[in-house]
């Protein structure tokens, strides 16, 4: 399935953020993934909906490459996981976060950020501040994220995910156990990066805050791609 | 059964056969240990098979790790655990000829020291196999088996030269074999060779019709939730 | 509204389309961006020294382990003069062995609360520096076991080195370095299967056996004088290099076995 054209012309063919091709993955007997083959444009911020076990989580896991796909490729900006010229280059333009916090309950915020900022090459101080600030917290807060609220250790999980400015966002469930309105500043959030020009893929079950932002709705079931809408009914939502 | 296999199973009945005609009737009786060192012509080709096939689980491993085929996997586990049978032959072998020879059951003596260690390290193997779970487990075991393999030659020459350090009863009996000897151990080993294959080629017709089943029941699951 | 106190609190500002903008962390412009290595493994290995520091887990059960085991030991046999030079090498070992199984087995355990692998992996830092971070952290340990410990054999066994001495620092780095290495690949392997714990010292204990063989025969020789260590010491060395090696060439497949 091809998504919908961009709106502005563009002069040469860009290269897609993601494509999937023939993507399948199996859990044993378990099929998460059915032959899936899509193309996502680069810089547009896609909803990935679906039923629990539909398979959504797994797809962005694959996206992510943390999956190795029973059948089947992943290709990310150009790039092939387990291709040639798949160097690791690939995993610095990508920022992933879901439901396990991927955070050192013993450390603070602010160290786990700066662990992580290490992890990528970034000895900036400064940017792990503003990434916390960004997603509405405290650098100075001294607390071990253990202590945080659920609410405050996604936030923190969001910041550890965009740090290192990433081209392509991945996030699986980031508003659960977020308060409404704190949800509604990371949707401008997210916002203003796709307007930046990055990518982001959101998994969630909160369409609706999302119903403005996103540029393309995906729906999924069965471990496969059932449409693509860009409006969404907001009947078929909670 | 298909005829081929009868064919190959008879064969190495005759072998088999034919070597215990070898090892016990035709090869000269050992002078000081007397019938007993017959055993010898089951201990050691046992063991030179065992070898044999811990090696082909060696290069199945790597084979896996670079091209990630089932066939390669299948192999690996095929070879660990029939090697490992001959390896537990080798293992009972020893001690039912050491007793009536030294008196002992066991001495800690450098080929059958190296062998329990080995012994151990390839049933670690098949452990691990067994309590993994799903797409790791080929992927974990051929790791180990490369630590395996490559701990072999350090068993062997760091038992070796405890020994010489600390003697004690050495199983086996050290010096040369007799010529007339030589044909029972090398007919004895052809057969086990040919036993070794019949084996692996059961147990590898076992490991495929499992993993058939699995994927066939994972395509049935992948095509029943075809989208609406 | 602050967003400082730990219950929760909404987000403080709305960004707008310029705040976000220059609030954006944003990368230089190099797309080939990878973290140099010595940086990530001096990193990891410091975050994981500061929260052993503060939490002094693998310190403290692997100390009181030792001992037990020290006085256990005590009982099977009579410490008296030559007979304890002879039989301490291998206890000594024993212990550390058993000590050392304690921290291996919890190399990992802050990794796999809240899958921090996966930040790892889908991270550019190679996976090599991880391990040796990992392995090096444990090395640390065990040595601060070591030193700990020893004054205690030498006191309960009333214990005198004949041999060269200096050559007991060489065997225990050797020796310590062969466990650790092994342990920390065999502990991310037991992530993966059940009885994690049963697991590691069950795929460990065979394949060390030619080092604990090499690091107790060289620590009884060097004790009693009795001859040259050289072979063990060498045999040490190289079983190092070796494993390490296979370490190093096979930790990124099994990080990413899933």
């Amino acid at each position: 399935m091809t998504p919908t054209a961009a709106a502005v012309p563009q002069a040469a063919e860009p290269v897609p953020a993601v494509v999937l091709t023939g993507l399948t993955k199996q859990f044993g007997r378990f099929a998460a993934l059915r032959n899936v083959s899509a193309e996502f444009a680069e810089g547009k911020l896609y909803v990935i909906l679906g039923e629990n076990g539909a398979g959504k989580s797994t797809m962005l896991r694959a996206i992510a490459g943390l999956l190795r796909p029973t059948n089947g490729s992943v290709s990310v900006f150009g790039a092939q996981y387990g291709g040639l010229d798949s160097g690791r280059w690939i995993l610095g333009q990508l920022g992933y976060m879901a439901h396990p916090s991927l955070l050192y309950d013993e450390m603070s915020a602010m160290e786990n950020l700066i662990y992580s900022a290490r992890l990528h090459g970034i000895d900036d101080e400064a940017r792990c501040s503003d990434a916390i600030r960004l997603v509405g917290l405290d650098p100075a807060l001294n607390r071990p994220v253990g202590q945080y609220s659920q609410g405050m250790r996604q936030r923190t999980s969001l910041a550890r995910a965009l740090l290192h400015d990433p081209r392509l966002l991945l996030l699986d469930e980031p508003f659960s156990n977020v308060d409404v309105a704190s949800a509604r500043g990371m949707v401008q959030l997210l916002s203003h990066m796709r307007d930046a020009g990055k990518t982001i893929f959101v998994v969630t079950h909160q369409a609706r805050l999302l119903a403005q932002a996103a540029d393309e709705f995906v729906w999924i079931h069965s471990g496969n791609i059932e449409s693509r809408v860009t409006t969404l009914d907001l009947e078929l939502v909670q | 059964m298909k005829t081929p296999v009868l064919i190959a199973i008879a064969v190495v009945v005759a072998l088999l056969a034919f070597g215990l005609y070898q090892g016990l009737v035709v090869a000269p009786t050992e002078q000081t240990m007397g019938d007993v060192q017959r055993i010898f012509y089951y201990h050691v080709p046992s063991a030179w098979t065992g070898i044999l096939l811990f090696t082909a689980n060696f290069f199945a491993s790597i084979w896996y790790l670079f091209r990630r085929t089932t066939v390669s996997d299948s192999i690996a586990v095929t070879t660990a655990e029939v090697g490992l049978v001959f390896w537990t032959i080798v293992l009972i072998t020893g001690p039912i000829w050491a007793r009536p020879v030294w008196g002992i059951w066991w001495t800690w003596d450098a080929r059958l020291t190296s062998t329990l260690v080995l012994w151990l390290i390839y049933v670690s193997y098949l452990i691990v196999r067994r309590f993994s779970s799903g797409g790791q487990t080929a992927v974990l075991a051929a790791a180990l088996a490369v630590f395996g393999f490559a701990d072999v030659p350090f068993v062997y020459l760091s038992i070796w030269y405890f020994r010489t350090q600390h003697p004690q009863p050495v199983i086996g009996g050290g010096g040369k074999l007799d010529p007339a000897m030589w044909h029972a151990v090398l007919y004895n080993w052809l057969a086990f060779i040919a036993f070794a294959l019949v084996l692996c080629w059961f147990r590898y017709q076992l490991e495929r019709k499992q993993r058939d089943v699995e994927e066939t029941l994972a395509l049935e699951s992948l095509l029943e939730g075809s989208p609406r | 509204m602050r967003a400082g106190s730990v219950k929760d609190g909404a987000m403080s500002t709305t960004p707008t389309a310029t705040t976000a903008a220059m609030a954006v962390p944003r990368a230089p412009a190099t797309e080939k961006a990878i973290a140099p290595a010595p940086k990530v493994l001096f990193a990891t290995l410091m975050k994981d020294l500061r929260l052993e520091w503060r939490s002094k887990d693998a310190i403290n059960s692997m100390v009181f382990f030792a001992l037990l085991v020290v006085v256990v030991f005590s009982f099977s046999f009579d410490p008296t003069g030559d007979d304890a030079r002879r039989i301490a090498g291998g206890l000594i070992w024993v212990a550390f062995l058993f000590a050392a199984v304690v921290a291996l087995g919890q190399t990992w355990a802050r990794e796999i609360r809240n899958q921090v692998l996966d930040a790892y992996r889908v991270s550019t830092a190679p996976a090599n520096d991880l391990f040796l971070a990992k392995a090096l952290g444990n090395f640390l340990f065990v040595t601060v076991l070591e030193v700990v410990m020893t004054p205690l054999f030498v006191v309960f066994y009333n214990l005198r080195v004949i041999g060269p001495a200096y050559l007991l620092p060489v065997v225990a780095v050797l020796g310590t370095w062969a466990l650790v290495v092994n342990g920390t690949f065999f502990a991310a392997i037991s992530l993966r299967t059940r009885s994690r714990e049963v697991m590691l010292p069950l795929i460990l204990f065979p394949i060390s056996i030619p080092a604990l063989l090499g690091m107790v025969e060289a620590t009884k020789i060097v004790l009693t004088g009795e001859s040259s260590a050289k072979f063990w010491i060498v045999l040490l060395a190289v079983y190092d290099l070796v494993f390490t090696t296979v370490c190093l060439t096979l930790f990124e497949t099994v990080l990413d076995a899933e």
